[in-house]
């Protein structure tokens, strides 16, 4: 007899977490052992991002124009960064699982499968849209405010809500 | 300051460089690469509401709020100390269509006559930053990631899923910068 047959609520299938971006221990998250760290270690990672969004200003990535140069064909920039980043995260990760690198508190490195769902599909053509109208994903967002473009606080803003309502509405959207 | 570093770099220079975020944050901690989780993490911190999707502990997510505060503040020494100043080169078919809309030649990153606090009160301006800003941040919790989850992370680990979301990031964009946008440039 299965166990939801007496229980008084009736069984609801709940979708699986299928968002690998977040490891939190609990239910809805994925479960990856992690060390915890005290938090002023965590400014390591803000050095991190203050590489990495250098490194996305001077490569003009965050540049509206080049997004929309990209999405028209216009230029090969876009396709070329993309291209040798992917290329040399592929070579990052094939050494670190043949050599088996740890971290530097000498934790093995794990690293997540991604399962599929439809919302790949359409999340990813929603975000495709939202990529070409803004000329940024959330990474350059946090660049461009950065960098003096005040007003796209508020299209960061937006994003949040954005991500708010898929929050939501997440058990009514197809997966 | 040497010139090569203030003018913009060329792309086998940023784009490996940004593929070594990959090994960079998984050194320093074990980290998946990927930053819209950031807005996630925001939502689950302030406004969870009893949404299930926020009920998690996001302190133990917060090493993704100090990176993307890290790219604002790399973001502002790019700018300030790092650049020569110099208009962008941009395509002239694109200069040219985008006059027709009324939009001028480009000085910063984000063209002024569309994202800006003035533009907020433009028709397109509004669609463009509210709308566009919405569907980023809702299109990529859906997809479960972004440019840098799915088309940097996952691909580096070679996960199909994340080439399926990648190529619906590109056929997005597509759609919208080809069929949908010139229409909504000239609201």
């Amino acid at each position: 007899m299965s166990v939801f047959e007496n229980s008084e609520r009736p069984y609801v299938s709940v979708p699986v977490d299928t968002d690998f971006e977040v490891r939190s221990t609990n239910a809805m998250c994925v479960n990856q052992s992690e060390l915890d760290e005290p938090l002023y270690t965590k400014w390591k990672y803000s050095l991190a991002g203050i590489l990495f969004g250098i490194i996305l200003i001077k490569s003009e990535v965050i540049s509206w124009y080049r997004i929309q140069e990209m999405f028209r064909l216009q230029s090969f920039h876009m396709y070329g960064v993309i291209g040798s980043a992917v290329a040399t995260g592929m070579l990052s990760v094939f050494l670190i699982k043949k050599f088996q690198v740890r971290t530097i508190q000498g934790e093995p490195i794990k690293l997540e499968d991604k399962k599929f769902n439809k919302g790949q599909i359409y999340g990813g053509l929603l975000f495709g849209f939202g990529w070409a109208m803004t000329g940024a994903c959330p990474g350059p967002l946090f660049a461009q405010i950065g960098s003096g473009a005040l007003a796209v606080i508020v299209t960061l803003f937006s994003a949040i809500v954005g991500t708010w309502t898929y929050g939501l509405l997440r058990d009514r959207l197809p997966h | 300051m040497p010139q090569w570093l203030l003018n913009p770099w060329p792309w086998y220079v940023a784009g490996p460089l940004i593929g070594l975020t990959v090994p960079l944050l998984l050194i320093l901690g074990n980290k998946a690469f990927g930053i819209s989780s950031s807005l996630r993490h925001v939502c689950a911190a302030f406004v969870p509401a009893k949404i299930p999707f926020f009920q998690y502990d996001w302190k133990k997510e917060i090493w993704n709020l100090f990176f993307v505060f890290g790219v604002g503040v790399g973001g502002y020494l790019a700018a300030h100390f790092l650049s020569s100043g110099a208009a962008p080169v941009i395509d002239p078919r694109l200069t040219a269509e985008l006059s027709t809309y009324g939009i001028q030649e480009a000085k910063g990153i984000v063209p002024a006559d569309l994202f800006s606090w003035g533009s907020l009160l433009t028709t397109r301006g509004l669609i463009l930053m509210i709308g566009g800003g919405f569907l980023v941040g809702f299109g990529t919790r859906y997809a479960g990631g972004c440019t840098s989850g799915h088309a940097i992370m996952g691909l580096s680990n070679l996960q199909w899923p994340s080439l399926v979301a990648t190529i619906c990031f590109m056929a997005g964009g597509f759609i919208m910068a080809n069929l949908i946008l010139p229409y909504l440039l000239t609201l």
